[in-house]
């Protein structure tokens, strides 16, 4: 199977993850908190229950900005 | 592959987001209506905004800037950008072109201000030279130059992109402290000067994000160097591992401020602003001779130009 492609922001990395799974549960995979971070599919914003697949191009967005 | 799971609470179509204070999923075409209803919802509980306002929006590049420039055009407001050009290194320069891109995408009129060009000086010199953490020598530069350009370009109201996890972490920052001062002064909009800024701030900085991906609004995403590891950031976290635990905490802590103990502080606010000076140099309002913005103007002016990287990792002090 082709491993998924993960792309990480701040700074820019990218993994690749073995398996199917759900968004959240990625994100728990990672430590990252659902509240501050958005994951985008294809393209496509989705939602902690979507699955992710091996044919997935995923980014993980973060949202947390320092300037007020 | 085409995802089995939550699916829009309006439409029941596939969702494209789950936002766990609304305890709902919601698709693109209402997550947007969602977030129109919200900004309008501010805009009318603190008397914001007119259709006939002549309206200037501080935009830096980001997301929530230019979501909330896109959103109140979307409404039907008249808007403008004004870029203001920190000479943050290449992050300024890359800041800049994300938002005269949105600006001629749209046939947007975009005011550019330089610091360094229009003023001689930058954000990392100003911090070296006045010995302040880079986000508050760039806060300081930022409010003054916003007031500046919206009274000299004759507009209405000044509008930021703070969103509701910017104004909850400056408030939970406040609460630490008791800083009643800093408290009483926390408003969406601020009445001391002429009615500048006004922030739209019911949507989270994850709504707004997800408003320029579902709106294809290209954004940059990377941090400002300067502002990594600030005590801001850390407010926000704790703040969303609370909200993590409890949906719905973090808007629950900023609006029922807002609602009951803004208004129990509001007579300290008035006082400060009948003390009010004009600065001797450039008039701004001030509580001395000069005001803040002079101040570190005129050190920063002053010193060698410092390149960012000597003062990176250095913001990790009080805001």
């Amino acid at each position: 199977m082709v491993p998924m492609k993960v792309l990480l922001r701040n700074p820019s990395r990218e993994l690749v993850i073995e398996g199917k799974r759900s968004v959240n549960a990625l994100l728990a995979e990672l430590q990252l908190p659902r509240e501050s971070h958005l994951v985008i599919r294809n393209g496509t914003l989705v939602p902690g229950d979507a699955d992710l697949t091996a044919d997935d191009v995923v980014e993980i967005r973060p949202v947390i900005s320092g300037g007020a | 592959m085409v995802a089995v799971g939550s699916k829009c609470r309006v439409c029941k179509e596939p969702a494209i987001i789950d936002l766990p204070r609304h305890n709902a999923h919601f698709c693109a075409e209402h997550f947007l209506e969602l977030c129109r209803r919200q900004v309008v919802k501010a805009i009318q509980k603190f008397d914001m905004l007119s259709k006939d306002d002549r309206i200037l929006v501080a935009v830096s590049g980001g997301k929530d800037s230019l979501a909330v420039w896109d959103i109140l055009l979307d409404l039907g407001y008249q808007a403008d950008g004004l870029y203001v050009g920190l000479g943050i290194g290449d992050y300024s320069e890359t800041s800049a072109e994300f938002a005269r891109a949105f600006a001629a995408e749209r046939s947007l009129k975009l005011i550019e201000v330089s610091l360094r060009d229009d003023y001689g000086y930058d954000v990392p010199t100003a911090a070296k030279a006045t010995k302040r953490v880079p986000c508050s020598a760039c806060g300081i530069s930022k409010r003054h130059l916003f007031d500046k350009a919206a009274l000299d370009g004759g507009y209405t109201v000044l509008v930021t992109g703070h969103n509701m996890d910017d104004e909850a972490a400056v408030l939970f920052g406040n609460t630490l402290r008791w800083d009643v001062e800093y408290l009483a002064r926390q408003s969406p909009v601020l009445p001391a000067r002429n009615g500048f800024p006004k922030k739209v701030m019911r949507l989270t900085e994850r709504e707004m994000a997800a408003w320029c991906i579902v709106r294809g609004i290209d954004y940059l995403v990377d941090e400002c160097p300067m502002a990594l590891g600030n005590k801001h950031i850390a407010y926000k976290e704790a703040l969303n591992a609370i909200e993590q635990q409890s949906p719905g905490s973090k808007a629950a802590f900023y609006l029922n401020f807002l609602d009951n103990m803004s208004p129990l502080l509001a007579g300290g606010t008035a006082a400060a602003t009948d003390s009010l000076l004009s600065c001797v140099s450039c008039g701004a309002p001030t509580t001395g001779d000069l005001c803040a913005f002079c101040r570190v103007a005129d050190k920063a002016r002053a010193h060698e130009p410092v390149p960012v990287e000597l003062v990176l990792g250095k913001g990790r002090g009080r805001r």
